[in-house]
Formats: structure tokens, sequence, C-alpha cells
């Protein structure tokens, strides 16, 4: 982690080279205590991920009238993302003025304080990033406060709870665990009381650039930035020992031999975040058979082999197998992380990989979770019960792959699958996949609009706007939901093509001429003549820079942005291999 | 530590955190002399100090320097007593 002077010396920088490449975004601060420090680490590392922000630092100590009147910067400001910094500090003063009945409320009041701002109709449709509140344990009731309403301690956890249920509740509101970090930091570590004393700030410096980062991860993750992957080495970072040399018998896993428990719960860990939804892969310079066998048979393991995606134990490089499980997954390098207990494996993939992470593992297996808990490596802003589906959905990848191999043309292929897709326009349950797509597509997307739950659900209730999901089953399974379109009605004619993303799972399957043929269909329906398709280039994006020339559409003169117009009357069907499912 | 040790040391700190080419504190030295030396790097000055030195500063100290003389007197004072 940067200290806080790196972070300025990062600012100073990007002011000196000019920011190219960030892209920019409107970000507000607003704290009830000082935040100067907080700002400058927020754009710092803002930077870090690619982002220039904006910032509006709202006067110190006006929360309240910020978000309440009409009138205020805040809301002229019309911020990307708001960020709401309310110090314990400040609640543990307003609770010292209270009586006991009134100090029962103290939550409550910021919580409606907080649901108040959720509903505002001019917060809908921003994303408001809410850190909640670290314990201050002033033993005033020592551990009774536990059994005493009354108690800060009392209201401070009743006050964090009630922030997971608006959250789960206001899709506008995300919260940044403050707590949590200084949970595993330390009070010591995120409050320094002689700064404190002539600066007001509630952070301490050391704390800071964690801070700046967690909230960051939210924004990042919002804006589809988030790791989806990680590839582990074997011997030494799974188990302890080499398995190889050690045998089945001779490596440490479990509470059996050596420090075998660190392994297993590190592996334990590497579980729960499969579960989630995380791709597992294995990269390990072994035989495979060999590097199988743990897997297969010693009662410690925790992971099973229908864990990993993409099992890759060979003698190539590390760099090589890395590259393949990419090409396999369909996934940018930047969205993986690499674990290995050897420093020069990760120095030679760091070099020859731009992107992934690779976290410097301690020498110690020991201190192995602790370690990767502290960098909060899979942030997200979405999940839903389809991620856990997805190892499996890889590992059936592997095996299409397989089976193409087996003919001599992409047709008689493409006929064997026996495809078929169910077309939906957003309804209540298909909704936190369709947003989780816009999401976190960046390759197969052609404009790149990200949008929350909360605003597909808006989109699906407008008349003038075409909704479409598509899933893709075929002989080996069912992928889910794995393209959506939306259109909206420029006049009575027109469509526009706001949105048309696919999962790269699918890619060369015909996916996008089903799609196409349904569009058409769909805007005969609506009694339009003509469907325009606009591409908007991103870092990402370049697979679909040709996707409308490639499908007949004929580029529009005139326009800024590259814009292509199909006529709907002239429409030929396309050919593809995927039937309508009823 | 004698006192021009403190000062060799602070030097550094400052054109450290300060990002300053060159440094040349004395007794007399106070914020006004050096531009980059605000408010808000006062709190990183402090504890950058904190840090190289393996001191800890009173909240009151932190308000009331007058001069690099009084923060090295206080430096000095923490690590002989």
């Amino acid at each position: 982690m940067q200290t806080f002077q790196d972070l300025k010396k990062i600012l100073k920088q990007v002011q000196k080279d000019g920011a190219q490449g960030l892209s920019p975004l409107k970000v507000a601060l607003v704290g009830d205590t000082a935040t100067q420090f907080l700002a400058t680490a927020l754009r710092a590392t803002g930077c870090l991920h690619g982002f220039l922000f904006d910032l509006f630092e709202a006067e110190y100590n006006q929360v309240e009238r910020q978000f309440l009147d009409p009138a205020s910067e805040l809301r002229a400001f019309d911020a990307d993302f708001i960020i709401l910094f309310q110090s314990t500090h400040k609640l543990a003063e307003h609770h010292s003025q209270q009586n006991a009945e009134g100090q029962e409320r103290v939550a409550d009041e910021r919580l409606a304080f907080v649901e108040a701002l959720c509903q505002d109709p001019a917060f809908a449709a921003k994303r408001v990033v809410c850190l909640n509140y670290p314990e201050i344990e002033d033993t005033v009731f020592g551990s009774y406060a536990n059994q005493v309403p009354a108690s800060l301690t009392w209201q401070v956890r009743h006050l964090n709870s009630g922030l997971m249920q608006l959250a789960r509740q206001y899709q506008n509101l995300f919260l940044c665990d403050l707590a949590a970090l200084q949970n595993k930091f330390g009070r010591d570590w995120l409050f320094a009381p002689n700064i404190y004393m002539s600066t007001e700030m509630v952070l301490s410096l050391d704390a800071l650039p964690y801070v700046a980062a967690r909230v960051v991860d939210i924004i990042a993750a919002v804006r589809g930035q988030f790791h989806k992957c990680l590839i582990l080495d074997l011997d030494n970072t799974l188990w302890g020992g080499v398995i190889g040399d050690d045998g089945i018998e001779g490596i440490q896993l479990g509470h059996g031999l050596g420090i075998g428990k660190a392994f297993s719960e590190f592996q334990q860990w590497v579980r729960k975040l499969r579960q989630r939804g995380i791709i597992i892969c294995v990269a390990s310079k072994n035989d495979e058979a060999t590097a199988k066998e743990p897997f297969l048979h010693h009662p410690d393991m925790v992971l099973k082999l229908e864990d990993i995606a993409v099992f890759q134990a060979n003698w190539e490089t590390k760099v090589d197998n890395i590259r393949t499980i990419q090409r396999i997954l369909n996934i940018g390098f930047d969205s993986m992380v690499f674990l290995d207990d050897n420093p020069f494996e990760r120095a030679i993939v760091r070099e020859n990989i731009p992107g992934i992470t690779v976290p410097e593992l301690p020498e110690d297996p020991a201190l192995y979770l602790e370690y990767l808990y502290s960098l909060n490596l899979f942030e997200t802003a979405t999940y839903s019960g389809a991620d856990k589906d997805r190892t499996q959905q890889y590992q059936v990848e592997a095996q299409r792959v397989q089976l193409a191999k087996t003919f001599d043309n992409e047709e008689a292929f493409l006929r064997s699958l026996e495809m078929c897709s169910t077309v939906s326009g957003f309804t209540k349950f298909n909704t936190p996949r369709v947003a989780q797509l816009t999401q976190r597509s960046n390759q197969f997307n052609l404009r790149t609009v990200r949008y929350t739950e909360a605003d597909i659900a808006a989109l699906a209730a407008d008349s003038n706007v075409v909704d479409l999901s598509f899933t893709l089953e075929d002989r080996f399974g069912d992928n889910g939901l794995i393209a959506v379109v939306i259109m909206k009605l420029l006049d009575a004619d027109t469509l526009f093509i706001d949105t048309w993303l696919m999962s790269c799972r699918v890619l060369r399957r015909g996916v996008e001429h089903f799609v196409l043929n349904t569009l058409v269909n769909r805007a005969r329906e609506v009694g339009c003549r003509r469907i325009i398709g606009e591409y908007l280039p991103t870092p990402k994006n370049k697979m679909v820079e040709q996707h409308y020339p490639d499908l007949g559409f004929t580029p529009l003169p005139g326009s800024t942005t590259p814009q292509y117009c199909l006529e709907v009357d002239s429409y030929q069907e396309k050919e593809c291999f995927i039937k309508l499912k009823r | 530590m004698e006192r021009t040790d403190i000062f060799d040391k602070l030097n550094e700190i400052f054109v450290d955190v300060l990002d300053l080419d060159e440094v040349e504190l004395t007794d007399a030295t106070t914020a006004d002399d050096i531009e980059e030396w605000d408010s808000l790097s006062h709190v990183q000055l402090v504890v950058a100090i904190e840090k190289a030195f393996g001191v800890k500063f009173t909240a009151l100290e932190i308000m009331k320097w007058k001069n690099v003389g009084e923060l090295v007197d206080s430096i000095a004072h923490k690590l002989y007593s």
C-alpha cells in the first residue's frame, strides 16, 4: 500500500504529465470532520485506478445542509458519486448531549437521514458511498453496554446494522466498511488523537491510503473494474512442500503435519471466493497427473478439481500458462489475481503480463490470509445467485473447445451444439443479472453504459424502451443470461440501440445474428423502419469496432461518433443455428 | 544525538515531505520562511518526524512550536529524558 506521501507524489506527477488516459468522473465528498487529506488521498488513488476525479469537497461540517438545501453546492455539482463520511466522533458528541431517552434514538435519527437522501429524487440516479461507523468503545458501561440500548456501543452497532439494511433496500446506496478496516488494523492505527486536536481529522495519515483505497474500490467496481479470477500456484502456496518431491503423504495440509492448518484455512477462503463467483484457476510447474493427485486423493484437501475452472499444470512458463487461461476465459488480465509463494515467479509474471495483480505474499504461510485480507482484492458492486455456476460453465467451455476440434467446418460444429435461446424483457427475476452484465461486460459492449438494478427496473417500465435479454442453452448445458439489448425510441420511425452487450463466453456461436433477427422483428412490431447503432470506443471494446458494418448496417454520415443505420424493410433474416425457446 | 544531528535529520525530512530541492533549517526558521510549509503539510511533517525519531508529540506541542528551534528542543527533550 502506498503511503500518504507516495499518494501526494502521484498527484504531483499527474499534474506535471497531464491526465491522458484517465477517465473523468465527478465525485463529491461530504463530511462532518476535516476532509482535505482524504480528498487528496482519494484523488491520487483514483488516478491509480485510471480515474481523474473532478472532486467537489463540501465545506466542513455541512452534511445536512448540502443534502437537504435545494440550492446547495452539492446538488448543483451533480456528482456521479457522492461520498458521505459522518464520523463516530460527531455521533458521540451528539449522543452526549441527549438524555437517556434521546440517546436511544441517536442511531435511528441518522438512519432516517440516510434513508431520506436515498429516496430523494435528486440522488436517485447517483451512487452514494456511505462510510460506516468504526466503534469508539467509551467503556461508560463496560461490556454491560451490550445490554443497554442507550449506550454508545449499542447505538453505533445498531447504526451500522441499520445501514446494511438500507443498502439492501436502496440500490443507490453503497457502504464503505470503515469499521472493518478498524477491526483489521486497530483503533490506535485509524485514529491519531494528538493530530486530531489541531486538525479535526479523525483519520491518521497511516490510515488514509487504506480508507481511500476502500472507497475507490467501490467506485471502480461500480464502473466495471474488479477482479474476476484467482490463479493459484500449488507447491507451498496451496499446500506446504513440493508434491513432486514429498509425495501425497509428505505435503503439509490439514491438522496433521507441520503448518498444514495454514494451507487448509487458505483453501477454505479460496473455496468461499469460488462460491461467490470468483473463477479459480491453477498454474503450476508440475506433471499434470502429479499436480492433480492431492485434489483427487488427499483427505484434507478443501479444494476439489470441480472448483478449478482451468487447470494448467505442465513445464511451460507461468506467463505462458496464464496467457492460456486468459484465452479460455476471455477476460482481461486486469481482472486477474495471481498468487505464488515464489518471489522470482511473481516478478516475471508482473513484468510480462501488464495489468495483472500479483500480491507480495509474506514468506511465512501462516501470514498469507491476514495479509490477503488487508488488500481487499475482490470488491464487487453486485452479487447474484447465478454467479456460483460460473466455474462449471468454464469447465463446459473447455469441453466445447474439445468438441470443436473434431469438426472440419464451423457450421457443422454449431449445428451439433443444438442451441436454443429464451428471449425476454427485463423482469424482477433477471434484473440483477442484467444490471451485473452492464457493469462487468467490457469487451463485447458497444457503448459501455453501466446500469444499476434500479436503472434496469426503470427501463423495463419505460414504454419508449425495447428491453431484451437472451439466454443460451446447448447440449452441454445452460449458459444462462448472456446478452442484453436496450433500444430507445428516437421518433416514431427510429429505434436507437442504447446498449448491446454480450458475454464473451458465447463468442463465435452466431448469437449476434440471432439477436439482430430478434431486434428487427421487434422493430417491425412497434412500427419502426430504422435501427440506429453506435460504437463508443473504450480501451477494451475494440473487438466490436466493426460490429455494425459486419451485420450489414451502413455508416450514418454527419455523426460525430461512429453511427450506423439499418433499414428494417429491406432486412434479410440472418442465418443462425439457434432456435427460439418458447 | 547532538542538536546538529537532529537538524541534519530534520533537513532530510523537510526535503522529502515538502518536496524541496534543499533546505537549511536553523533555530529561527518558521513556517513563514518555507512556502510549502502550511497547516496541512505541518501534519505530515509531524507524523514523519515522530516516525523518524521514534517519539510521540503531545497535542499541545504540535500546536505551539513557534520555530524550528522549539521543535528541536521538543525532540531533544524526548530523546534524553
